[in-house]
């Protein structure tokens, strides 16, 4: 098996699935039903592009694991999605900077992916790519809405940037799996996707008067299965069904 | 939330000649009428084109006037073209 093809879907998977879990924990709870709308129809995308990588995942592993299998039969330390998108949503302010951040990241990602050598990650990509344009403007849109609104509303979005800085550069880990790939011509490196990250955050943050931060001490680890406590409770809730009714179906 | 406007949703089908009334949103400004006009009723890839506008910026007729605006127009059929004899040639109409 090409393992370090089979790792990187993982991560990519992951980052998708588990974002969309949370995501979905809006249901019901947003704002106002359109909103919940919204979020429903980001999560769902997601979920999707989760189904696909992870169902690619389970064929270049080859030993007959399927999305399903790889999502609901594995467990926390297995999974390889970045420490940002297991994280608690906390208020709407939180959710919708988290998804600015990983929208921007990831829509910079698939734009590059959708030429990889590897054909059929670069139709995954080319489907993922509009979708997470559509996501990154949608939360941009909240965070200039937000950081330039009310008092409340920017002290909100201050407490939320505060909270997400520092799993920035866990989101950009290039591990020695990915860099091997990157060698291949299969993705891209994801410093080099850094830049214009930072250009499209200064831009925006401009917009909402916000500052961007200094450094700060960073907390990685997700690509390499290291995650917090919050994942595996996630996870839980997530695969508490199929697990105990394995061989359900709709 | 509670400011937030209505907005009256029109969306152009595929293969459909004009936008048609899809329902209303509340939106706090324009780009978000926007968004939410898409996720609210487009999610079934009805859509190619999607209008907003405020529905307080819409003039409507009074439904108490519906005799005088309405019931002249019922007694005039001769203004439905159904008493011409049309030339076998012509399809379509």
């Amino acid at each position: 098996m090409d393992k370090p093809l089979f790792n990187a879907l993982l991560q990519m998977g992951d980052d998708s699935l588990v974002l969309g879990q949370r995501l979905c924990e809006w249901s019901g709870k947003a704002p106002t039903i359109e909103v919940d709308l919204s979020l429903s129809n980001l999560a769902l995308d997601l979920i999707g592009q989760a189904t696909m990588l992870l169902d690619y995942a389970g064929q270049v592993e080859g030993e007959g694991r399927d999305a399903d299998r790889l999502a609901f039969h594995r467990d926390a330390e297995l999974f390889r999605n970045s420490l940002m998108v297991e994280q608690p949503n906390g208020d709407f302010a939180r959710t919708v900077m988290r998804h600015f951040f990983f929208a921007t990241y990831a829509s910079a990602l698939y734009e590059a992916l959708s030429k990889s050598s590897d054909e059929t990650l670069a139709a995954i990509a080319a489907k993922a790519v509009k979708e997470l344009r559509y996501h990154s403007e949608y939360a941009a849109e909240w965070v200039v809405r937000l950081g330039d609104g009310t008092e409340e509303s920017h002290s909100r979005m201050v407490k939320a940037l505060d909270w997400h800085w520092r799993f920035i550069d866990d989101l950009f880990e290039d591990d020695a799996d990915w860099a091997e790939l990157a060698e291949r011509g299969i993705v891209p490196l994801r410093a080099t996707l850094r830049g214009n990250f930072g250009k499209r955050v200064a831009q925006v943050f401009g917009e909402a008067t916000l500052e961007v931060p200094g450094e700060v001490w960073p907390l990685t680890g997700g690509r390499q299965g290291r995650h917090s406590e919050h994942l595996s409770l996630v996870l839980a809730e997530m695969q508490v069904l199929p697990r105990a009714h394995p061989a359900a179906t709709w | 939330m509670s400011d937030w406007q209505l907005w009256e949703v029109f969306i152009r089908t595929k293969g459909g000649l004009d936008h048609r009334h899809a329902g209303s949103i509340h939106a706090a400004d324009a780009e978000m009428a926007l968004r939410h006009a898409r996720d609210t009723y487009t999610r079934r890839m009805e859509g190619v084109s999607v209008w907003v506008v405020r529905s307080a910026d819409i003039v409507a007729s009074d439904p108490g006037e519906a005799g005088e605006l309405f019931e002249p127009a019922e007694s005039k059929i001769y203004r439905h073209p159904t008493f011409y004899q049309l030339p076998e040639a012509v399809n379509h109409m």
